[in-house]
């Protein structure tokens, strides 16, 4: 059968760094088509280079067998692909009918818009995926679900042959993800072309014929989903073997655990919301417990709870000192916890502020004197720390936007230490740095839990946290599901414990 | 008083902020050219008495200037300023002409100055809780006095025009000190005062972090609601307080007149000064800079007899230049 999307050995690099070395991608029409991958795999640099987002640097690509190159989305979008992205590009202050027809509404004679006609058009396009609704209402009054099968219909509506959904069940319940796999079967049935995205494996076996499996900026397999399982997925994923992930087992399970300190932290039963929904486990002073889990288990969300970003429906938090769940991050840090996110540039840096006003930026309330900041102590403090840290500058007052990753994560790093914290958590704390960065930076939180520290460490670098951690709890849709000891702790034994599925026992 | 000023955020911003020379030399430009122009072609620009004028009627730009400065520091802004100068410059006249001034004249003159700086304060109050707390956007929040404020102002006035001889209270506007009016100082020091706290104190850190970047400051501690809500009610207070000099320099009050199409001039001279509209940085004394700026753009245009109307296109042309100089920066 003629490819619809043909990719081949795509190249792209982001300021030299490569995202995608050898990506390939291959649709046909009137499958449902599969991109899985880890953060940073180079997913959706690929999207986006099929989209017209980005321009490739390499390779070849090719739309019905012929070189395709986009200029922009709305190039794709004229050529037949249409993006149905997490954030929907819709209106919801207008008209269902309206978010439909946008830009090709039916005229009349005069030249104004033929509403009867237009309602007609949006109602039989939503009805040929059995949905039944008043489109004269106004988008935003319906739930979700239904906007994110709207932006399906107008896609179809603009005659696409390939729709690609990015995370399109991230926010809809049950209920409402049988009615999108019903229309994702009906653009099958239709012979459109659906590449679809998701963490949730167990979907992909729902819905996909076929799976893209990419690692490290590459694509690494392509599988049949009826001739894999989820075992297989996990493994190509990760770029481990199947039979060493499943032999390995969980024997390690019930291991004997060293006493360290005093139990500083305690989560019990914490939800708070889709993506967390049953966490519980203990930190104490001294040891490094490591949060293992695949992306969407729930670890970042376990950490925001923690640390007083988001409100707890269930279950209970006790902060060292004592105290109950954290209400804001300054009550948490005033509870002695402190927090390297993810996001560095969303939620790490001030750019434009100076090295020496980020450093500071969470001990400043205990640099306060005589009205106003303790500018000799400040400078004290962050020289030790630059020192100590090995942050490579110009000076302690330039913008921290022109360090580099490495350097700015160690900033990042050293405005907790500053503080003392009893807890420090690390979410991703080596992503995005270099590998002599990375040692550094493994040392620093080593010896910070060498003076009495303890470190939650979230990493999806199995690596990492084999090293690193003295524990692991292994967290899966939400819950933290087991819990590993870090002695003798293989790599092998941590996947197999992410990838353990109770109901379903690897072979 | 502007020299001096200059030399301090010459200083200052140089050694913080290398990339803002472009548009700290736009404006200070767009001073040389009027300098120069008014010295060639306005009669007597350089008479103590054109100083005094000008210094006189910069003040109150001036003032609204630096609190426009703090809250688009946070990434907001501050409609209602105008509004909040009309009520209380209305509420001054009718507190110290009340019969309780008239019987206990020191008690009454300080309420007349206190009660209107208390009312502008929770104007900001207000229209920061609606922005920190409820997070409605700034320029819906602020829109809410913007057309209300003047309102109120009005009804307690009658909408009378409110004249009143009252040598004290007229102290602020008319005085002078060095031959400088009053305010002048006054706007010097209070300016002094928190260039001090953005530079050297954690409030003001707090600040530009917030603005920098909302979700790391939360993330590192800062109290994100807290200072946003000090900016907007400080922005008032300073509102306020210009509000009470147009009052006491003209010895009257009208409450549809004071401060209107002030918070335009504010945003101008902010933006001539420096600040960046995403928030992130604080040039206080680039606002005073650009506050000079549209001031003696008014002024030369009116002494040399240009219409009002032509003062407002050339209001626009230094708008226009200020953010074409920020967007070269930005490039």
């Amino acid at each position: 059968m003629q490819q619809l999307v043909s990719m081949r050995q795509v190249r792209k690099s982001f300021a030299g760094v490569p995202a995608l070395r050898d990506a390939s991608l291959e649709i046909v029409p009137g499958e449902v088509h599969a991109l899985i991958g880890q953060n940073g795999a180079g997913k959706s640099t690929l999207i986006k280079c099929l989209t017209g987002v980005h321009r490739r640097d390499g390779g070849q690509v090719s739309l019905s067998g012929r070189e395709f190159a986009a200029d922009s989305p709305r190039d794709a979008q004229d050529s037949g692909i249409a993006t149905i992205y997490q954030e929907l590009n819709l209106v919801p202050l207008r008209s269902v009918t309206e978010n439909i027809v946008m830009g090709a509404e039916p005229k009349n004679r005069l030249g104004l818009i033929d509403w009867p006609a237009a309602h007609r058009r949006a109602g039989e396009m939503l009805s040929r995926f059995g949905i039944d609704i008043d489109v004269r209402q106004r988008l935003g009054r319906y739930p979700a679900a239904i906007q994110q099968l709207v932006a399906i219909a107008r896609a179809v509506s603009l005659d696409a042959r390939l729709v690609i959904m990015d995370e399109p069940t991230s926010s809809l319940d049950d209920r409402e993800i049988e009615t999108l796999f019903s229309v994702v079967r009906n653009l099958r049935a239709e012979g459109i072309s659906v590449l679809y995205v998701s963490h949730f494996l167990d979907e992909l076996f729902q819905i996909c014929d076929r799976v893209t499996v990419m690692r490290d900026g590459c694509t690494v397999a392509v599988r049949e989903i009826a001739r894999t399982d989820k075992l297989g997925l996990i493994a190509d994923m990760l770029g481990r073997d199947r039979n060493e992930i499943s032999a390995s087992g969980m024997t390690a399970l019930d291991g004997p655990r060293g006493e360290v300190g005093a139990e500083i932290l305690s989560l019990g039963h914490v939800a708070t919301g889709r993506s967390l929904r049953d966490a519980s486990l203990t930190v104490r002073q001294g040891e490094i417990v490591g949060l293992g889990g695949l992306l969407g288990s729930g670890r970042t969300e376990t950490a925001r709870a923690i640390f007083g970003l988001d409100s707890l429906k269930h279950g209970e938090i006790t902060l060292p000192g004592g105290g109950g769940a954290p209400r804001s991050p300054a009550d948490a840090i005033a509870a002695g916890i402190g927090f390297v996110a993810e996001d560095r540039k969303a939620e790490g840096i001030v750019p434009d502020m100076s090295v020496r006003e980020n450093l500071t930026l969470a001990l400043l309330p205990r640099l306060r004197h005589a009205g106003g900041i303790d500018t000799r102590r400040e400078r004290e403090i962050v020289d030790h720390f630059i020192r100590a840290l090995g942050i490579k500058l110009a000076s302690a007052d330039q913008p921290i936007r022109q360090l580099s990753g490495g350097n700015q994560q160690k900033v990042l790093l050293a405005r907790w230490l500053a503080t003392r914290p009893d807890l420090l958590i690390l979410d991703e704390p080596t992503r995005g740095v270099d590998v002599g960065a990375k040692r550094e930076i493994q040392a620093i939180i080593r010896d910070f839990v060498a003076d009495g520290g303890a470190v939650l460490l979230i990493s999806s670098e199995f690596e990492e946290i084999v090293e690193g951690a003295d524990r692991v709890i292994v967290m899966q849709e939400g819950r933290s599901v087991s819990e590993l000891p870090g002695e003798g702790l293989t790599e092998s034994a941590l996947i197999a414990a992410i990838a353990h599925v109770p109901d379903e026992v690897p072979a | 008083m502007s020299d001096e000023g200059m030399t301090v955020e010459n200083r200052v911003r140089g050694k913080r902020e290398p990339m803002a020379m472009i548009s700290r030399h736009g404006g200070l430009a767009a001073l040389a050219v009027l300098l120069i122009f008014n010295l060639l072609v306005t009669p007597n620009f350089l008479q103590a008495q054109t100083l005094a004028v000008n210094v006189s009627q910069v003040a109150t730009i001036a003032l609204v200037a630096v609190g426009m400065t703090l809250v688009i520091a946070t990434g907001g802004i501050d409609l209602s300023v105008g509004a909040v100068m009309a009520l209380s410059g209305a509420m001054a006249p009718i507190i110290f002409t009340s019969e309780f001034a008239q019987a206990y004249p020191v008690p009454g003159l300080a309420a007349a100055f206190l009660l209107p700086l208390v009312a502008a304060f929770c104007c900001g109050m207000f229209n920061g809780a609606l922005v920190a707390l409820l997070g409605v956007q700034p320029i819906i929040a602020t829109l809410i006095f913007f057309i209300s404020g003047r309102g109120v102002a009005q009804v307690l006035t009658n909408g009378n025009l409110q004249t009143f001889t009252n040598p004290s209270f007229s102290y602020i506007g008319t005085a002078r000190l060095l031959g400088i009016p009053v305010q002048g100082w006054l706007v010097a020091l209070i300016a002094a005062v928190i260039w001090y706290v953005i530079r050297y104190t954690a409030s003001g850190r707090y600040l530009l972090a917030v603005g920098g970047n909302e979700r790391a400051a939360r993330m590192a501690g800062v109290p994100v609601t807290r200072v946003k809500i000090m900016a907007y009610a400080t922005c008032s207070v300073l509102s306020g307080l210009s509000g009470l000099i147009v009052v006491a320099i003209n010895s009257a009050s009208d409450a549809a007149r004071i401060g209107n199409l002030m918070e335009l001039d504010a945003i101008a001279a902010a933006v001539v000064g420096g600040a960046v509209l995403s928030g992130g940085r604080a040039p206080i004394w680039g606002a005073i800079l650009g506050a000079v700026v549209i001031q003696l753009v008014k002024y030369t245009l009116l002494a040399n007899g240009v219409a009002d109307e032509i003062a407002l296109i050339a209001k626009a042309g230094i708008i226009v230049a200020a953010v074409y100089a920020q967007q070269m920066r930005k490039g």
